[in-house]
């Protein structure tokens, strides 16, 4: 873990933010451990990861983070209730088999879940639809349909409806345009469902 | 003790004075001597011990020169000034086995009670009787709590053990290419081992020692079959093909017509200069017995409430101690929201990849352990 605490992606940054110092958090899809690391650089955070690629894998215990090689369909079963402070979520919710068994388990496992995705009722994949006819592909979004490992995309409304049908209640929500940066709207709002190209929720049982 | 009589590098201390070591299998052992060697030096507050933990074969010489085979310690690679295992900022300590062959008390040692061999006199030792013998040894040196275990293989089982056993002794943990128990495979494999030496005429009922004899035949037999399970058939195939030795033909006879067969000849040859049949016996018995869910009710149980850091680490291509047994270890421990690392390496070297140069599975250990001693305040961060 050398070097000093380097810029990291505005959405990271966001999710950062709303983790208290100190707190336990359990990184589900860590990637190369970005989040991670700028957790226990800034806050101390005593973080775990769970990453599917292993190369991902390599990179963050190479960097002296503690992750292991696991898949969040099916390996969040295996921890305890109540383990974690917060368990996050950043852009992988998509990519799941069973994205409501997974936030059920985030729930569980975690105080607090934080859930950051990509919004399918922007504007934009709407028009790719309505005027285009194709599914759209955009510079965040840029698979083709037969070879993205995005298999379960939502709304930011559908979003908000599941978790209050989980009875998860929405902490903090951040509509993001496509860079990351916040928008000034209501994130539950339909505003936002148009507008944003991503969203954040901090969501916690109610 | 033969404090005199004992040439080789490194230190010999007698263990279980004031009180005995309590085996499994219910005998009491003490005093008795234990031989170990250490690379580096133990700092100030005695915070920066690392415990290697080796394998069956292997021994306390992991850093240097071997005193018998003159070959490269077993973990050269990994211990030393700049290495993972950085001798310049870590205190590096590795103790022959409960049970070994190069000075800590096992069948070939002189039982004090009759002054002959032990033989098989010797009571049947486990992987949990070579940690309390190591956690005496630590308490010797007067190590609260050693930063980091680590181990491959037999190693490996030594390194859960510590962790389940004495989880305040030990920051960080590192099982290498290991198993929460060893499978009914590998105890056949084993038993295929034993029966090679006890079927040695030289073995002589385990007493070859008083007999003057030595069964090399059925050690180097074992070894041959143990060997075998330590590599890949790619790595083999890799190495040796189909190619002859020394030869241009077949030569229709069972001399070593293959050049695998050559080497695996020469592997079993060298073994039996440095290793005492007796303590194969022994040790790979201890292997067998290993099953940490057997002690604690379940894997997960052995490790409840840890705090320990761990990180496992598997190669793809080993069959002996597959990737599956270290994930299971895994699962347990996140079922107890253990601190848990967890690599597998890309390797066609099969389960003996842990003592060869993987440039990757440095970098993985020299980052963990980086990344323990910023925890544990040995560097800055």
């Amino acid at each position: 873990m050398n070097g000093p605490a380097t810029a990291i992606r505005v959405d990271l940054q966001l999710i950062a933010e709303m983790v208290e110092p100190g707190s336990r958090v359990l990184d589900v899809g860590c990637g190369d451990g970005t989040l991670l690391q700028h957790l226990w650089k800034t806050k101390e955070v005593n973080g775990r990861g769970i990453e599917l690629s292993q190369a991902g894998v390599n990179a963050c215990v190479r960097n002296g983070l503690s992750v292991i090689q696991g898949d969040a369909d099916t390996d969040l079963k295996d921890y305890p209730s109540d383990a974690f402070d917060y368990v996050i979520l950043s852009q992988t919710l998509q990519a799941t088999h069973n994205p409501r068994t997974v936030l059920d388990n985030m729930a569980r496992i975690g105080k607090r879940s934080i859930v950051s995705f990509p919004n399918f009722g922007y504007w934009r994949v709407r028009w790719s639809l309505l005027f285009g006819g194709r599914m759209p592909m955009t510079e965040h979004l840029p698979n083709a349909w037969y070879d993205t490992p995005n298999i379960h995309f939502c709304t930011i409304r559908d979003f908000v409806m599941l978790g209050r049908e989980m009875g998860l209640h929405v902490e903090r929500g951040l509509a993001l345009n496509g860079d990351g940066r916040p928008l000034r709207l209501d994130p539950a709002g339909g505003l936002a469902n148009l507008l944003a190209e991503q969203a954040v929720f901090l969501l916690r049982r109610a | 003790m033969s404090e005199a009589a004992f040439t080789l590098p490194g230190y010999r201390i007698d263990l279980g004075v004031d009180e005995k070591l309590r085996l499994d299998c219910g005998v009491s052992l003490g005093p008795f001597p234990l031989a170990y060697q250490t690379y580096g030096e133990l700092n100030a507050d005695k915070s920066n011990a690392i415990l290697v933990c080796h394998a069956l074969t292997g021994d306390q010489f992991v850093g240097e020169t071997h005193p018998i085979t003159g070959k490269p310690g077993w973990w050269d690679l990994m211990v030393g000034p700049g290495k993972p295992l950085d001798t310049e900022r870590y205190f590096v300590i590795c103790a022959n086995v409960l049970g070994g062959c190069l000075g800590t008390v096992g069948p070939k040692e002189t039982d004090p009670t009759t002054g002959k061999p032990y033989g098989l006199s010797f009571p049947v030792i486990t992987i949990a009787d070579m940690v309390r013998a190591q956690r005496m040894l630590i308490d010797h040196l007067g190590i609260d709590q050693l930063f980091a275990v680590l181990g491959g293989s037999m190693g490996a089982m030594q390194v859960l053990d510590w962790a389940a056993r004495y989880p305040e002794r030990v920051f960080a943990a590192v099982p290498i290419a290991g198993a929460a128990r060893h499978s009914s495979q590998n105890i056949a494999f084993h038993e295929v081992g034993r029966q090679a030496i006890m079927a040695d005429p030289d073995w002589h009922g385990g007493d070859y020692l008083l007999h003057g004899s030595r069964p090399h035949r059925g050690l180097a037999v074992a070894r041959m079959a143990a060997h075998i399970t330590y590599l890949s058939e790619r790595a083999l195939h890799r190495k040796f093909g189909r190619n002859l030795q020394d030869r241009e033909a077949l030569t229709y006879g069972f001399d070593a017509d293959f050049q695998v067969e050559s080497y695996l000849r020469h592997q079993g040859i060298t073994f039996v200069e440095r290793f005492d049949a007796n303590s194969y016996l022994y040790i790979t018995r201890a292997m067998d017995y290993f099953d940490l869910a057997a002690e604690f009710g379940s894997v997960a149980g052995a490790f409840e409430g840890t705090q320990v850091r761990f990180c496992l680490i598997s190669f793809t291509s080993d069959w002996l101690f597959p990737t599956s047994e270290s994930r299971t270890v895994v699962h347990a421990l996140n079922a107890v929201a253990a601190d848990v690392s967890f690599v597998e390496i890309e390797s066609d070297k099969g389960h003996d990849a842990f003592l060869l140069d993987e440039p990757e599975f440095r970098e993985v250990l020299s980052g963990f352990l980086n990344g323990c001693a910023e925890h544990r305040g040995l560097v800055g961060r």
